[in-house]
């Protein structure tokens, strides 16, 4: 297990990995939006957990295909389905991978980001606990949608239809949680129901998706 | 003792049954190659028999967690070396060592180059190494020496037969003659019979009848 969390780090920050891949879309987004929308700061102040955590949620998306369709296509899949390591932990194995290399680094440099959106004070404690407590859900539920497209030729554009509405309550709950943080109102309900998603997210879809994969590799 | 017995077994490739009542059995040192047509359903079997796809029907006896399976695909990350291709490999079956697997496919002086630097002989090779790290009896081999040269396909038959020797059991797809110690299985009267013949209907028909 701990050589297959190994493996898929390194083959991510080799060349070509897509390591940076999501952190440098971020960056774009919310380096853009600024010049989309208008300097102003209350305006800025006003969008900005949304903006935030949509630019995380679309960059977790941007690399979602690589966590099994590379292993499928050079047959290492299939390998692995049949090597002693439980499926169900390969997909666990393989979703925090990609979490430590996508979403790990978007919530440590979400401060530095909250700045150019103009993010109010009390905001930037609450915008990294909140995406720490809830892209981990973001990379599960994309390891099941991957997992369930993972046969298909190009299948990115299913996999985002299929992800989409499925990321939808972590986008609310995480983004009220910025929101109310930083007006400096009680975050406790949006931020206990993320942690749920996440939670039952962590625990239920790895065998969903091991599932899911035994179907794909027929 | 038989590591490996197959009984009465069917198999289908998408929903169209392709093999029907295959049975054999392979005893501790034993080889078996698999012979037939393009299409008849080697790999389909071979997948079967790895565990990868169900049967339709008929049954697979093997000692748990015994049986290694090579793809036609060889699993190789192009990014990664060759040593650290196989102590994944090694690692993910829980053996120690690599070394022998170098030395036995001539992989040695090849150690620290990258897989998208290998040739295709070189990474079939790999591939077969792989088989070695695995430290399982039964090995299904899927047209293993596509792309080797004929000194490779000798070393990949001494490999095989040292395999044997302690133990183990192969069976192999291929087209060429190995010049092992083997039984062979011609899988053309297993053709599964179309299902106007009295034959077995793909599980796309049974759903709609």
């Amino acid at each position: 297990m701990i050589a297959l969390l190994l493996r898929d780090i390194r083959l991510a920050v080799r060349a070509g990995g897509g390591f940076g891949l999501g952190l440098a879309f971020f960056l774009l987004v919310t380096v853009m939006v600024p010049f989309g929308v208008g300097p102003e700061p209350a305006t800025l102040a006003k969008i900005a957990p949304g903006i935030l955590w949509v630019g995380a949620l679309l960059s977790c998306l941007l690399s979602l295909d690589r966590i099994f369709a590379l292993d499928f296509e050079d047959g290492s899949l299939d390998l692995l389905a049949t090597a002693p390591i439980p499926l169900e932990g390969v997909v666990a194995v393989k979703a925090l991978a990609h979490w430590l290399v996508t979403g790990l680094p978007l919530v440590l440099v979400s401060p530095v980001l909250g700045v150019l959106m103009n993010l109010p004070g009390p905001g930037y404690g609450w915008l990294v606990a909140s995406l720490g407590i809830g892209t981990p859900a973001l990379s599960v539920i994309g390891a099941f949608g991957a997992a369930l497209t993972v046969g298909l030729k190009r299948g990115g554009l299913l996999l985002s239809l299929l992800v989409l509405p499925m990321y939808v309550p972590t986008l609310i709950f995480g983004a009220e949680v910025v929101k109310r943080g930083a007006m400096g109102l009680a975050t406790g309900t949006p931020l206990a129901l993320l942690a749920g998603i996440t939670a039952g997210a962590v625990a239920l879809l790895p065998f969903a998706a091991a599932a899911a994969i035994r179907v794909n590799l027929r | 003792m038989t590591l490996l017995a197959v009984h009465n077994l069917s198999v289908a490739r998408g929903t169209i049954p392709v093999l029907e009542g295959v049975s054999l059995s392979l005893a501790a040192g034993q080889a078996m190659v698999l012979r037939g047509p393009n299409g008849i359903g080697k790999t389909t079997l071979l997948r079967c028999i790895a565990g990868l796809q169900p049967a339709l029907e008929g049954a697979i006896e093997a000692v748990p967690d015994a049986i290694a399976y090579a793809a036609h695909a060889d699993g190789i990350k192009a990014t990664l070396t060759v040593a650290e291709n196989l102590e994944f490999w090694a690692a993910i079956f829980g053996t120690r060592g690599i070394d022998h697997a170098l030395d036995a496919m001539n992989l040695r002086h090849l150690a620290t180059r990258r897989g998208a630097n290998l040739s295709a002989g070189q990474k079939r090779r790999l591939g077969l190494a792989r088989m070695l790290v695995t430290g399982r009896p039964v090995w299904a081999m899927d047209e293993p020496t596509v792309s080797l040269d004929a000194a490779s396909v000798g070393l990949f038959a001494a490999v095989v037969s040292a395999h044997l020797g302690q133990g183990g059991v192969a069976l192999i797809a291929t087209h060429i003659d190995l010049e092992l110690e083997a039984q062979a299985l011609d899988l053309t009267p297993h053709r599964a019979k179309p299902p106007q013949d009295g034959g077995r209907k793909g599980a796309f028909d049974e759903a709609f009848v």
